[in-house]
């Protein structure tokens, strides 16, 4: 054990707010001996989407869910729309699959660069390092990681350098402002440091290309708008050879991007952070769950999807279901501030009223009681971790080929075997690979789109007819970049008339459920060092290796009255 | 379409404030930057026009507008916070400054906190805005992004150690605040969480305090109407002439439908009428697949998004109306005509056919224009009366949708 120094006391930690993700999370620990005890994961926005979508016409719901968050942004416009054309009983043509697939792979990459180097990246390179860098070692070490860098120059390095001190010297801050210089939880020298704020740089030009490729078949980014029911509107775009190799343009620089400084960044990050790339260091629960995203065939069969389906539990690769069974899924609300039976039920037909109980006196959150707006999502009663890693460990389940190709060379060029994978840097990790996935997956969907045009197939709508009947609760489930993502729905005539989202990171923020059992986030933080608690790096960098999306993860989850309902306040 | 705009004492003032306020340090400082981020004074020239050009401020303007955005010594301070949001806002303004002059401009203006970059969490974070409150006060911008959780005494936003709610938040923030810009339709009007029924009590900016404001709505904005206001500000050190919803005419005063790409089909009658026929694959009006163009004030057509790559009509897509108040109740159903605007749609062939339905097509469609745009401010308290009546037609519409299907 080490040492107990002065600040490492026995104490009570509030985070919050969380910063560098999309929304509004608090996070609090208990810290003993230097060390995270345990810990609470809180939601603490409503917006109550739910209700509001609820009575509206069917053909408004995706651009509203849309709303639920501006950074997955066509993830939930994507959901609405294949849960309310399953409702429908119709699927769109395979022009309309393979433009979708297109504008979601951009989301994809996106999300994930954007994630990396603007949100995460600096969780991991130190600013106070890099100022400290030799240009020229850095330019050696970036030959040790890839034998192609990106923007690689002693010159660029320098500039790079010389820009940071400016910015440094000019004492405005600004995001930098009260940052974590120097702390020593940061663990890369100082040239890796300079390496990665250099791509920094770069990934922030990258993701504008990106945002424009999914304008191209999108409309714009954020908030796509060319997603209909039954299929796509942006057929123009579609028809025009121009757009196409527009697209294709960019894609070629992205990947380069992808190939040459973000894949070499994570071997580079992996390799220093080495004593961190241990099984257990940031995960808690080893269950892992994915619903399968860009289906692969008109009927969307869940065995045919570019990013595989299935749940393993206990981090064990035997005990494996192949197929996701929704009706699996509950939700309990013992612990968030909705009122509701303690046992967690299937969200078609729970009701939930909002019951806010407010915190204690001293603004902490009330451990035994309420405290999120976020439910805890369980899959046959287990806690799952959704996302990138929860993917990446499926495809190795299910022995898919290449995936299982792409992480037997990562951890083979790391001598680490596949249980490291279950761990903050291996969650990190699998993000980049499934990025560089992703990308070599779009020109598969290009190289599809052309094949079939040149057929003479340019439908991209089918037609449909509003139900008289009221139908069943029909769900979607697809994969959002942060992890799985389901959508039910019921319909009548023109009319929503139930409304639910289960969205990513509900799975991955909930607070523990009826029995005790601690949500993703909370069970990650275990035993992760603490040595100063004014600086809590160690708890970011875990908490942000999940991507964290709170716009999306709260919100009611159903109302079946359609009203919402007045409630008392316990405060 | 106000008074005629009187150039001369605007140029005054301009030159009276380049006069005062410039420095030379900053000005070098700027152009340093600029080289750094690797554009030469010609790239700057070219942008000044084009932001000068939708400023609609004349040519004359676009050397001092160069001078203001260079050379302004005092620089504002920028103080960007989160309410009820989904970060949509925060988004489309990363893909503008990045890498741009754009960028060059925020990184000579102070962005003091802002909680989607800030690297620090938890109470440093909160320290930084803190300080930042005190140090800049009654000289910041204060910028918001999101609506605010009015009901139950705010509880459904609570931010921070102390669990402060956001309307208390937004309440203490602003009152030091010399200029409040709401970034998008969500602080401009309440937006989507405002929609009916309202769970939160969600409202837009001004209605909770009452103050000036300006309105840059849209969900989420174009990235010139955000960084056209802030050179605005730079240039004349007040907020820009508004509508009666506290937009900028500089940037909503035109009518999508006026500036339409695909005007000239609603005019000859050439309308897409159902996804991916014959018509939308020429690029046909999209008025018949519920466009609301002709309802909406904004200059997306002529700027488009990210840099202009695309926007919703031009992906084949109607207008939903999205930086109108309170447009998810006034414009849906989105994909059905809404024809509160009297828009008549010319019929057997458009205007081109007959000379003589002209006179009567364009009087109607003129005192549609004018109509809806009296009617901007007037949506806003109707919109009550709205809800109620929507309930009903919820009902009815079910009747309405076996008639309406062919």
């Amino acid at each position: 054990m080490a040492q107990v120094s002065k600040k490492e006391v026995n104490q009570h930690l509030v985070v919050d707010p969380i910063t560098r993700i999309e929304g509004h999370l608090r996070i609090e620990v208990d810290i003993k001996n230097g060390k995270v005890s345990d810990a609470w994961s809180s939601g603490t926005l409503w917006r109550g989407i739910e209700p509001i979508l609820q009575g509206r016409d069917i053909r408004d719901g995706g651009l509203l869910a849309q709303r639920i968050c501006g950074v997955c942004t066509y993830s939930h416009y994507e959901g609405n729309t294949m849960a309310t054309e399953v409702a429908l009983g119709i699927r769109p043509p395979t022009n309309a699959r393979l433009i979708r697939n297109l504008i979601n792979a951009t989301q994809f990459m996106h999300d994930h660069i954007t994630h990396f180097y603007a949100l995460h990246s600096l969780d991991w390179a130190d600013v106070a390092g890099a100022l400290k860098a030799d240009p020229q070692k850095a330019a050696d070490l970036a030959y040790e990681f890839s034998k192609t860098p990106y923007n690689v120059s002693v010159s660029h390095y320098k500039e790079v350098k010389e820009k940071l001190e400016k910015f440094v010297a000019s004492g405005q801050l600004g995001p930098f402002t009260n940052a974590y210089l120097g702390n020593p939880l940061y663990k890369m020298p100082p040239e890796a440091d300079l390496i990665m704020i250099s791509h920094y740089l770069d990934a922030l030009h990258t993701q504008v290309i990106l945002a424009q490729m999914q304008a191209i078949y999108g409309a714009k980014n954020p908030h796509p708008q060319s997603l209909v029911i039954g299929g796509i509107s942006s057929v123009m775009d579609m028809l025009d050879a121009n757009r196409l190799a527009e697209f294709q343009f960019k894609l070629d620089s992205v990947k380069k991007f992808i190939d040459n400084a973000y894949l070499p960044d994570i071997d580079m990050l992996t390799h220093f952070y080495k004593d961190e790339f241990v099984k257990g260091w940031g995960i808690g629960n080893y269950n892992f769950l994915s619903y399968g995203g860009f289906p692969e065939t008109n009927d969307w069969e869940a065995k045919y999807r570019y990013l595989p389906q299935g749940v393993v539990y206990e981090g064990n690769l035997n005990i494996f279901d192949p197929v996701v069974d929704e009706k699996s899924i509950t939700e309990t609300v013992a612990h968030s501030w909705y009122e509701g039976p303690k046992v967690g039920l299937y969200p078609g037909i729970e009701e939930t009223i909002p019951q806010y109980t407010g915190l204690n006196a001293d603004n902490t959150v009330k451990k035994d009681g309420k405290y999120s707006w976020i439910k805890a999502p369980r899959y046959k009663r287990k806690v799952m971790e959704v996302g990138p890693l929860a993917r990446w460990v499926i495809g190795y389940a299910t022995n898919h080929k290449d995936m299982r190709k792409r992480l037997d060379e990562f951890l083979k060029k790391h001598n680490a075997n596949f249980e490291q994978m279950y761990s903050t840097v291996g969650r990190t990790a699998a993000r980049a690979l499934e990025t560089a996935y992703i990308c070599d997956g779009a020109y598969i969907f290009i190289k599809d789109l052309v094949a079939n045009l040149k057929q003479g197939d340019e439908s991209t709508w089918t037609r449909f007819e509003f139900p008289k009947e009221e139908t069943n609760a029909c769900v979607a489930l697809v994969e959002a970049p942060r992890g799985s993502l389901g959508h039910f729905v019921t319909i009548k005539g023109k009319t929503i008339k139930h409304y639910q989202v289960v969205v990513p990171s509900t799975w991955n923020a909930s607070p523990r459920d009826e029995i005790g059992q601690k949500g993703a986030y909370e069970a990650s933080l275990t035993n992760l060092p603490v040595p100063n608690p004014d600086e809590p790096l160690e708890i970011i960098r875990t908490i942000h290796s999940f991507d964290p999306c709170l716009a999306c993860a709260v919100h009611l989850i159903n109302t079946d009255s359609g009203k919402l309902r007045e409630f008392k306040i316990e405060v | 379409m106000n008074d005629k705009i009187d150039y001369e004492s605007l140029l005054e003032e301009v030159d009276k404030r380049l006069e005062e306020g410039c420095s030379k340090e900053q000005e070098q400082l700027f152009y340093s930057k600029l080289k750094d981020a690797g554009f030469s004074r010609r790239d700057f020239l070219k942008w000044t026009s084009m932001i000068t050009a939708a400023l609609t401020l004349p040519p004359i303007f676009e050397p001092r507008v160069a001078k203001a955005v260079a050379a302004i010594a005092q620089r504002p301070t920028v103080i960007w916070l989160h309410f009820a949001e989904c970060t949509g806002c925060t988004e489309s303004f990363l893909r503008t400054i990045n890498p741009s002059i754009e960028q060059v401009i925020f990184d000579t203006i102070n962005l003091a906190f802002h909680d989607t970059l800030m690297m620090a969490s938890g109470k440093r974070a909160e320290e930084a805005l803190e300080s930042a409150i005190e140090k800049y006060n009654g000289k910041y911008i204060l910028v918001v992004e999101g609506g605010i959780p009015t009901k139950d005494d705010g509880i459904y936003l609570r931010i921070g150690a102390n669990a402060e709610t956001g309307l208390h938040r937004l309440k203490r923030i602003s009152k030091g605040a010399k200029y409040i810009l709401n970034f998008g339709t969500c602080s401009s009007f309440g937006g989507v969480q405002a929609a009916y029924p309202n769970p939160t009590g969600a409202k837009g900016v001004h209605d909770i305090l009452g103050c000036e404001v300006v309105n840059v709505s849209g969900c989420p904005p174009n990235a010139v109407n955000m960084i056209g206001t802030v050179v605005h500000i730079l240039l004349f050190d007040r907020v820009p002439p508004l509508d009666l919803s506290y937009r900028p005419i500089w940037a909503y005063g035109g009518r999508i439908h006026d500036n339409c790409e695909r005007r000239a089909h609603f005019d000859a009658g050439e309308f897409v009428q159902e996804w991916g026929d014959e018509g939308a694959k020429k690029g046909w009006c999209l008025y018949k697949m519920g466009c609301k163009g002709p309802l909406t004030y904004n200059n997306c057509p002529r700027y488009r998004f990210n840099q202009g790559t695309n926007w919703p009509v031009g992906a084949g897509h109607g207008c939903i109306g999205c930086s109108e108040p309170d447009f998810w109740d006034t414009m849906a159903p989105f994909e059905e005509p809404n024809d509160k605007a009297g828009i008549r749609i010319p019929a057997f062939g458009g205007v081109e056919a007959t000379s003589d339905a002209i006179g009567e097509l364009v009087t109607g469609i003129t005192i549609g224009a004018v109509g809806v745009h009296a009617a901007g401010a007037i949506i806003r308290s109707k919109a009550e009366k709205k809800k109620k009546e929507e309930e009903e037609n919820n009902k009815n519409d079910q009747n309405k949708s076996d008639s309406e299907q062919k």
